[in-house]
């Protein structure tokens, strides 16, 4: 997909964030615009939800440059806990940061397959219901950048494909860039336009094929990972019929 | 049928119970309970200061208040005691210097007990003025930052990333709970005002499920608790403030059954 003409979104040039002493990320660069799909992936405290923090100004204190180019942010954390404390319905928790009329909601919901919540409390639902609400929450109000800190944790497998296929048609529908956390090698390669790998600094980034034949990325994630795009990329060229039987391809 | 001071205190302790219950609210669903306390000592010293520089005691109990809320702000930041060490040290250390600066002012006859669990009886309509002006400026203040302050309360990381700027409306917060105490601190007293603020609020919790509801709830039994502890106070002639927040424990006793019986029928 070409970019070229598309408005950049978000900036980050240089960032290095430190906290007591310690470097969480190194000169991270990235840039998102308009319609594209960027991806973090990397190990564990690589530093990928600090990065997504620091894109989005809730970390300050940091060396480099963050720019951001729109106001209209959806933003899935990694991590919402709801106190007892607080009563709040889905309903209440969808009109969070912007006023949406009541099928605005009911779309949003819907979309992520749980209208039926609306009404619940948020501390009763469970991880999978809560970080669809989430993802609802986040597009429900049109945005024009998405940062989803690894969307669907929690959520069943047939769930799970579904949403990715909800969050690429999202930004095709609404025009907007996506910032995507994920461990999930498979959707990362399959469903994204950018991959930048993390391991405390950039170790490599470009197209989904062309990081996957990078040395650095089979160092961090084994050999066995390189595999994964031509399992999701080879065109088919049978199918099967119910008896299992080959069917060439017409 | 009342006498008139009965009256203003009826007057005052509805105007203080309008605040508390939304101000209320925020301050459990943000678990600062024990921040409203370290204000509320503080306000000691805001009275004495107040009498011996001839100034407005509401006016001289919301700058100390606001002092100390900065204080805390600064210690938080500089030093890597937990929160409650340092709220303690704050609320103790501020009634203490209070207790001290009274000693000195013996030319002034002062009723200390007053000062600790309020006065509603001795309410003067210049008194009045401040708990409804500033009540409602409190009020209307709360109205206007509702939404962000509400958003960075559910969650600070979500509302600094869609530009709710939590940091701004929880300053502001921090303002308003300062001023409600200022205004209050004669009514209740400051070692009772943290109870207004928080039983009604509690108690409105078990019986709702959505944050507006909360405060309608909290609001509706403080107006009780303070009509409730007001007449008994007469009746039987028990201090006023304690009844008072006497009224809001009962009320939430009787929350709790209800609350039980809501949660059985839900299994």
């Amino acid at each position: 997909m070409e970019n070229k003409n598309k408005k950049i979104l978000l900036k980050v040039e240089n960032a290095s964030f430190y906290l007591n002493d310690k470097a969480l990320i190194k000169k991270v660069s990235l840039e998102i615009k308009q319609g594209e799909i960027v991806t973090l992936i990397g190990p564990n405290g690589s530093g990928k939800s600090t990065t997504a923090k620091i894109a989005l100004g809730i970390y300050k204190k940091i060396e480099g440059r963050v720019r951001r180019f729109t106001e209209r942010i959806g933003y899935v954390p990694q991590k919402v806990s709801i106190d007892w404390t607080l009563p709040i319905r889905v309903i209440d928790f969808m009109s969070l940061t912007e006023d949406l009329k009541n099928d605005q909601i009911n779309v949003a919901l819907n979309l992520t397959g749980v209208e039926h919540l609306k009404n619940k409390s948020l501390s009763n639902l469970s991880g999978g219901e809560l970080q669809r609400v989430l993802i609802a929450r986040a597009i429900a109000k049109k945005p024009e950048l998405l940062v989803l800190d690894e969307p669907v944790q929690g959520v069943d497998f047939k769930g799970e494909i579904a949403l990715y296929e909800l969050i690429k048609k999202i930004s095709e529908k609404l025009n907007c860039g996506i910032l995507l956390i994920s461990h999930d090698l498979h959707v990362v390669m399959s469903a994204t336009d950018f991959v930048i790998c993390l391991n405390g600094h950039v170790c490599c980034s470009g197209k989904p094929h062309t990081v996957i034949q990078d040395e650095k990325y089979k160092e961090l994630f084994g050999d066995r990972a390189s595999n994964i795009l031509s399992l999701y990329e080879h065109e088919h060229d049978h199918s099967h019929s119910s008896d299992g039987s080959i069917d060439p391809k017409k | 049928m009342f006498d008139d001071f009965f009256i203003r205190a009826l007057i005052a302790g509805i105007g203080i119970s309008l605040v508390t219950g939304p101000l209320g609210c925020f301050i459990v669903w943000r678990r600062l309970s024990f921040f409203a306390g370290t204000l509320a000592h503080s306000a000691l010293l805001g009275v004495t200061m107040a009498l011996f520089f001839e100034i407005n005691i509401a006016f001289s109990v919301f700058i100390i208040s606001a002092v100390l809320a900065i204080l805390l702000l600064q210690l938080q930041k500089k030093t890597k005691l937990p929160n409650d060490a340092l709220l303690g040290l704050l609320a103790h250390a501020s009634l203490a210097v209070g207790l001290v600066v009274i000693g000195f002012l013996t030319s002034i006859r002062f009723d200390v007990m007053g000062l600790l669990f309020g006065d509603i009886l001795a309410v003067n309509q210049n008194d009045l003025l401040v708990i409804w002006l500033g009540g409602g400026l409190i009020l209307i203040i709360l109205k206007l930052i509702w939404k962000p302050l509400f958003a960075s309360t559910v969650n600070y990381e979500l509302s600094e990333a869609e530009g709710m700027k939590p940091d701004k409306f929880n300053a502001i917060f921090t303002i308003l709970t300062a001023a409600l105490i200022a205004i209050s601190i004669k009514i209740v007293g400051l070692l009772l005002i943290t109870g207004m603020l928080i039983i009604p609020a509690a108690t409105a919790r078990n019986v709702s499920n959505n944050p507006k509801q909360m405060v309608i709830f909290s609001v509706i039994f403080g107006l009780i608790s303070v009509l409730v502890g007001l007449f008994t106070s007469l009746k039987i002639n028990s201090a006023s403030g304690p009844s008072i927040i006497t009224a809001t424990l009962l009320l939430f006793i009787i929350s709790l059954i209800k609350f039980k019986k809501v949660s059985d029928l839900k299994k």
